[in-house]
């Protein structure tokens, strides 16, 4: 909550600073990112002038106001110019109480549930080289626990997330594994149990799997398009791509396999959004291409990409070269997307509207993602972790789905993802969407989920404003466009 | 706001609150916090040591003005009733009171 502060007279001495803010420039328009809030302002001419006015040692009131009155400002209008920008602190005084330290508050203990990750099973039948699960980066410690979930776990799981969701009136459920249809009889089951006790408790319940769509079949797809179940295929591209990492135990790549089965798929299951998850790696990072063919070629509705996930030194990991290639396509697609958008229609690539929904709430993010908030992972033998990239790791349990959630280790957990302890964040403007970045790719880079994801900051910071010059593009020509994301609920 | 344009929801957020400041005419001139009013408007409606409770402090023997000296009535009211007069004789009746909703047992019975 911003505290607004009104001060009877301006002394001519006081003193003006730049506030914390990013500045952009889109359209032929000029705009403003306020950091503490999450707040975009767009700004007319003499807005502008007066921060381009303030150097960096500030300016005193008297000065600047002489300075607008020269630029042909009425002395009221430019009084009443320099309240405004004090008011949503695009400019802030010296006054101690103004330079105040804002970080988000941690949220509530008793954040109520709205999301479980169910890992169904831990067993997978394809052996992509960058597995974060089974890889050499690999957290998780399998030995001695179940490999899949038995009905009995799944349904106390669907259970513990009703009665943790408190008021809420929507929960989800979202299987994963492993590979998750080789537990596709559980999944099923539990949907099944699912939408009976969401039912009885008057709550509505949405399901989404994550899928290597190796064992996808006509039955299957019936299902999931009967019971609206969201599914994204973890897929890497055309064929030379995919089957560079996404090959089966003897090495086979999986293409072949995979794409009848995903051609049926988008035919088929007509009942919610079907999204490819790109993982980019050494050598697979044209972008543009795999868009193309996901999008295009096969008809996936949304494409998603991430950069592989790893420590510093792996044979898979994305070089410096690489990832600029990475960049420059995304922002290739960028520009397509704003074009669609001008034109009232959804591009598809989901890494600008993921950042277009939040920076339509203007999210101001004490965690980066939802984990052990709103969200939880639940192991085959009912362990609790913070997300699905946690599953079976002991070092990250946060208690069991019989014994309830630890709130001890859960507490732990918060407090160092907390974007008011990353110190290096403190200095960034892209803090409110990114909060220091993903907590596992903290933990398999630093050791430590609650330290800020340094290697991929300038990428960030590049992607963020390229999202607020689409935002600020939008905003102006076509900003009922924008309503589509307004319904889109924040991540936490 | 004249020279800002808010375009998402927490910018216009925060434009509401700047407006609802803005048109509040009587809270943009007040620096301190508005004075409480020292003078009750009226016995019945607030706490008036000397009606609500008797003597004992409690109920039973709810107050006639001529059985107990009326706090309230004391310098205020306008109405001639039997009150410690705070002109000539009684001037201090009421200084071991300064808060009538704590010290009003202080207020003793006036004998002239």
């Amino acid at each position: 909550m911003n505290v607004i502060r009104h001060q009877d007279a301006f002394s001519t001495s006081t003193r003006y600073r730049r506030g914390e803010l990013h500045e952009f420039e889109a359209g032929g328009n000029d705009f403003i990112y306020l950091v503490a809030a999450g707040a975009i302002f767009a700004l007319d001419e003499a807005a502008r002038t007066v921060l381009a006015n303030i150097a960096d040692e500030g300016v005193e009131h008297g000065a600047l106001v002489a300075a607008l009155c020269n630029q042909g400002h009425q002395r009221q209008d430019a009084e009443d110019l320099i309240r405004e920008l004090l008011l949503v602190q695009g400019i802030v005084t010296d006054a101690p109480a103004a330079r105040q330290f804002s970080s988000p508050e941690a949220p509530p203990t008793d954040f109520p549930l709205q999301a479980l990750v169910l890992n169904i099973t831990s067993q997978c039948n394809l052996a992509c080289t960058y597995c974060y699960e089974f890889g050499s980066d690999k957290i998780a410690t399998p030995q001695g626990k179940p490999k899949f979930m038995t009905l009995q776990t799944a349904k106390t799981s669907v259970d513990f997330l009703l009665e943790q969701s408190a008021a809420r009136k929507a929960v989800h459920l979202t299987f994963f594994g492993g590979e998750t249809l080789m537990n596709f009889r559980l999944l099923r089951d539990v949907v099944l149990y699912a939408e009976n006790q969401a039912q009885q408790s008057g709550k509505a319940v949405t399901f989404s799997l994550t899928t290597n769509a190796t064992l996808l079949n006509d039955e299957i797809i019936d299902f999931l398009s009967d019971h609206h179940v969201g599914v994204t295929v973890s897929m890497d591209g055309p064929p030379d791509l995919q089957n560079k990492h996404r090959v089966f135990k003897n090495g086979k790549g999986s293409y072949d396999v995979i794409e009848p089965r995903l051609r049926k798929l988008i035919d088929r299951h007509k009942s919610r959004a079907i999204t490819a998850r790109v993982t980019l790696t050494d050598g697979v990072t044209d972008v543009v291409r795999i868009f193309r063919h996901l999008k295009d070629d096969l008809g996936f509705h949304e494409v998603g990409f991430a950069p592989v996930t790893s420590s510093e030194k792996q044979d898979y990991s994305i070089s410096d070269p690489d990832m600029n290639a990475v960049l420059r396509g995304f922002h290739d697609l960028a520009d397509e997307w704003l074009d669609y958008a001008l034109r009232g229609q959804m591009h598809g690539f989901s890494n600008v509207s993921e950042t277009i929904g939040e920076l339509t709430q203007g999210v101001n993010k004490s965690h980066p993602c939802g984990a052990g908030l709103g969200l939880l992972g639940v192991s085959p033998s009912g362990d609790l972790s913070p997300c699905h990239r946690f599953t079976d790791a002991d070092s990250h349990t946060l208690g069991n789905i019989n014994s309830g959630i630890d709130a001890e280790k859960r507490g732990d957990f918060l407090a160092r993802g907390h974007i008011g302890t990353k110190y290096d964040c403190q200095t960034c403007w892209a803090r409110p969407l990114c909060a220091g970045g993903c907590h596992h790719e903290a933990f398999v880079r630093y050791g430590d989920t609650g330290h800020a994801n340094l290697h991929y900051c300038d990428w960030i910071r590049e992607w963020t404003d390229t999202c607020l010059k689409i935002y600020g593009v939008l905003a102006i020509q076509k900003p009922e466009f924008l309503e589509r994301f307004a319904e889109r609920k924040p991540m936490t | 706001m004249k020279h800002l344009k808010p375009l998402n929801r927490k910018a216009r957020r925060i434009d509401d609150l700047v407006a609802s400041t803005d048109e509040d005419f009587v809270a943009l001139q007040q620096t301190t916090p508005p004075p409480r009013p020292h003078v009750p408007m009226g016995c019945t409606l607030s706490f008036s040591p000397g009606w609500e409770v008797d003597a004992g402090g409690g109920t039973a023997g709810l107050c006639q003005p001529v059985e107990r000296d009326i706090y309230d009535c004391y310098v205020t009211c306008f109405w001639p009733v039997q009150v410690p007069d705070h002109v000539n004789y009684s001037p201090d009746w009421a200084s071991n009171c300064a808060s009538a909703t704590k010290d009003w047992r202080n207020l003793d019975i006036v004998f002239p």
